[in-house]
């Protein structure tokens, strides 16, 4: 019991961190709403049938590989190698930014196929595409902005920047958007 | 064992987050008063604004008891007090009516007692109970305060738009809200409203991390959980609610903003338009959906408010009966019941929309299943006054207040939980009586008596007592005098909403009764004003607080320096040995 009470402070969970994952409860809560109601409405006699386009694949790719990027980019800065550092965390960004204009094409090409997400004529299943995949993309935008923050951080030599925890935070918050696209990738295919 | 691990490691934590706030920092004006970080100032900007909401709802209602209880009558100073808009010829217009129901529901459930409550006294309480120097996020803390302020003067400016503010209710439902053609109020009035609610969700979230992230992270040495006073438990508590339930609000919302501006079809489907003579173009939505999505968040909000209430007032009860909380675990486990229980129970606003019998009883069975915490509370709350050395201080007697309230309203709540009778009762005057007495004025009376409690931690004065005596009474007694009499209405089948009861013969007998309730809401309210003058008046001219522990209490806040400064505490504690 001793040793217990003796733990050093940096193994106890950061207030922010908590707060991160008290956050993403909430986020989930918000899709959970959202695949709820759309499983409520795929019942209906009128609920379009359609098959997601490949561009949503692909941008499962880019953000499978941005959370690797993600990963080995908090190793490097745990290490203090920060030129490896603002190479992998600039290729998250890419990799980021790839997924999201991925996922612009994919409603593009569904609208070429005459698949109105909006508007007149639109279908509630396709809508549902949008707002929810949609949001999810804005919570990937936010994402990239923090990354972009630690990005421009790294640059300068203040001693406060060499503290791990805002990195950590974006890190899981990143891990965190990527395991929620998986979800609602699995989701909207299920759920037809 | 791994209790002791955390509490040694909390002051490391609490120094890592505050090490650049200590009490000695510079101040300016503005990073002081307005973009403050400070808990205790942001607890104050809060309830101020609460309390500048409360008064505006407030008269809201006068205005609409005018029309209720004298509809023959006109006032030609209304047309020119409000305008033609909302008072041609001297009578509250139907629209103007409906404007002013929907607003006085939206500003006083969300803004009064939900920012106004929670904001206060957990930002004022969580910090200083549990020991810790300020919140786990100040900065989190400072914008949830301003998105609620931002959310308010939307919802203010709202009001003045050339078609009104929203008038389709506080709930919302689509097609009023979702199409904005179907009312005046459906206009811009409810592209502000929807834009305000999307914020005031924000600040909630905000506050509501923040909340659970501080009582779990920076309680000081020997705050064990088991130690926490039932504020702080019932504060953390309305956080999770909170924070689960805000959220679907918020989908509910987007789905909404999607229909009303970008032509999709969630809530609306090709109904048929008497304005245009013909049908929607939309398809297959439902304002069921809607329904679902709002009231997940709609019925915990009922909790998010009372709980906070519950809380404050098992603390004040104990320290003025001079006695400990009668079953301070039993307290706690009702409320995690609660918490529960009040995520399974939203589809009992929605008996009447042709729900599956099935689904009715099981929401029938859990809703009453939430008699059983709540009874434990009541029990609890009588036992701990009982036979105890009882100070009748106006905190104490509006605490009292609260639970005879609380019992006169939930005992209703099991009529209108029950699906059978609640086929009958919905949106009838009953339900209004119910949830008045139950969350309404239960919730401002332990807002009331927060206030009078706490006031001198805030602000280092006392209030003056016989003000508040008067507040008291005239309150207690006008809160029953408004509100017992519409049970009877309601029983009678008088529906809710209504702009004019007269040209019913079946509801002519209540005139004369709707004339008393009016006239008692106009004296109720006056009385309110003398709670606003003593409140101000004592900030600057109370007596001065002397005493380092006024109330006698065992809470962690009064072992604070009378005023404490940001940082709270002059060296760390440790209440491992029992302070």
């Amino acid at each position: 019991m001793a040793t217990i009470s003796n733990t050093n402070n940096n193994q106890r969970i950061h207030p922010h961190k908590f707060t991160l994952w008290v956050a993403i409860a909430s986020i989930c809560m918000m899709f959970a709403g959202l695949t709820s109601a759309y499983i409520v409405k795929s019942n209906q006699d009128n609920f379009l049938e359609f098959s997601l386009p490949n561009y949503f694949w692909f941008s499962t790719i880019a953000i499978l590989l941005s959370s690797v990027t993600m990963h080995l980019s908090l190793k490097t800065f745990k290490a203090r190698e920060r030129n490896k550092y603002k190479l992998l965390i600039s290729i998250t960004v890419v990799l980021g930014s790839i997924f999201a204009a991925l996922q612009v094409e994919g409603f593009i090409s569904l609208d070429n196929h005459g698949i109105r997400l909006i508007g007149q004529n639109s279908n509630a299943a396709a809508s549902f595409l949008l707002v929810i995949i949609g949001l999810h993309g804005l919570h990937v935008l936010g994402g990239i902005i923090a990354l972009l923050v630690m990005f421009f951080k790294s640059f300068s030599q203040k001693i406060k920047n060499y503290n791990s925890v805002p990195l950590e935070v974006v890190s899981i918050y990143w891990h965190f958007v990527d395991i929620l696209w998986i979800y609602l990738l699995i989701f909207l295919i299920w759920i037809r | 064992m791994s209790n002791e691990a955390i509490l040694h490691a909390n002051i490391g934590a609490t120094l890592d987050v505050h090490g650049e706030h200590q009490e000695h920092h510079h101040e300016t004006f503005i990073t002081k008063y307005i973009f403050s970080q400070d808990h205790k100032t942001i607890s104050k900007q809060f309830l101020i604004t609460g309390m500048v909401w409360a008064v505006i709802g407030g008269l809201m209602s006068v205005l609409f008891r005018l029309q209720l209880g004298f509809p023959d009558e006109s006032f030609p100073w209304l047309e020119d007090l409000l305008g033609k808009w909302w008072a041609a010829g001297g009578h509250i217009t139907a629209q103007g009516y409906y404007a002013l129901v929907t607003i006085h529901g939206t500003v006083l459930i969300f803004f009064v007692l939900t920012a106004g409550l929670s904001g206060t006294f957990a930002n004022l309480l969580i910090p200083l109970q549990i020991g810790a120097r300020d919140m786990a996020s100040p900065l989190l803390n400072m914008l949830s305060y301003w998105f609620f302020f931002i959310a308010g003067i939307i919802m203010l400016s709202s009001i003045f738009v050339e078609t009104g503010p929203f008038s389709g209710g506080w709930t919302a439902y689509p097609p009023l809200s979702a199409l904005g053609d179907a009312s005046p109020g459906s206009k811009s009035g409810m592209d502000l409203w929807i834009i305000s609610m999307a914020l005031f969700v924000v600040s909630s979230l905000l506050s509501g991390l923040n909340y659970i992230a501080t009582v779990l992270n920076l309680r000081t040495k020997g705050m064990s959980m088991t130690r926490l006073p039932l504020t702080v438990w019932s504060l953390f508590f309305t956080a999770i609610v909170g924070v689960l339930s805000f959220p679907v609000l918020l989908s509910g919302f987007i789905l909404l903003i999607f229909d009303r501006n970008f032509g999709t079809s969630f809530y609306l489907s090709d109904i048929f338009l008497s304005a245009t003579g013909a049908a929607l173009p939309n398809e297959g939505g439902s304002a069921i959906l809607f329904q679902h999505l709002f009231w997940f968040l709609g019925h915990p909000e009922v909790y998010i408010i009372v709980l906070p209430a519950m809380g404050i007032v098992s603390e004040i009860l104990s320290i003025n009966s001079r006695k400990p909380i009668f079953g301070y675990i039993a307290m706690v486990g009702s409320m995690f019941a609660i918490t529960t229980l009040t995520f399974l129970v939203w589809a009992h606003h929605m008996f009447v929309t042709g729900l599956n019998p099935f689904l009715g009883s099981l929401f029938t069975l859990f809703t009453l299943l939430i008699a059983l915490p709540s009874a434990i509370k009541v029990f609890n709350w009588l036992t701990t006054i009982w036979r105890g050395s009882i100070r009748f201080t106006p905190s104490m007697l509006f605490a009292i207040g609260f639970v005879s309230v609380f019992i006169s309203g939930g005992l209703t709540g099991l009529w209108l939980g029950n699906s059978a009778l609640d086929i009958h009762l919905h949106d009838t005057y009953f339900n209004i009586a119910h949830f008045h007495l139950v969350m309404g004025v239960a919730s401002i009376f332990a807002m009331f008596a927060g206030v009078y409690h706490w006031f001198p931690k805030m602000y280092g004065r006392r209030m003056n007592n016989t003000l508040g005596y008067i507040h008291f009474w005239i309150s207690i007694i006008g809160a029953y005098l408004i509100f017992w009499p519409m049970h009877y209405e309601g029983l009678a089948g008088m529906p809710r909403r209504y702009y004019d009861y007269s040209i019913w013969e079946s509801f002519k007998q209540f005139s004369e009764l709707n004339k008393f309730i009016s006239i008692v809401v106009f004296i109720t309210f006056s009385t309110q004003i003398l709670f606003i003058i003593n409140f101000f008046y004592s900030i600057w001219y109370g007596r001065k607080e002397t005493s380092l522990n006024p109330h006698g209490a065992t809470t962690l806040e009064w072992t604070t320096p009378i005023k404490p400064g940001h940082g709270n505490y002059r060296k760390y504690l440790n209440t491992s040995l029992g302070l």
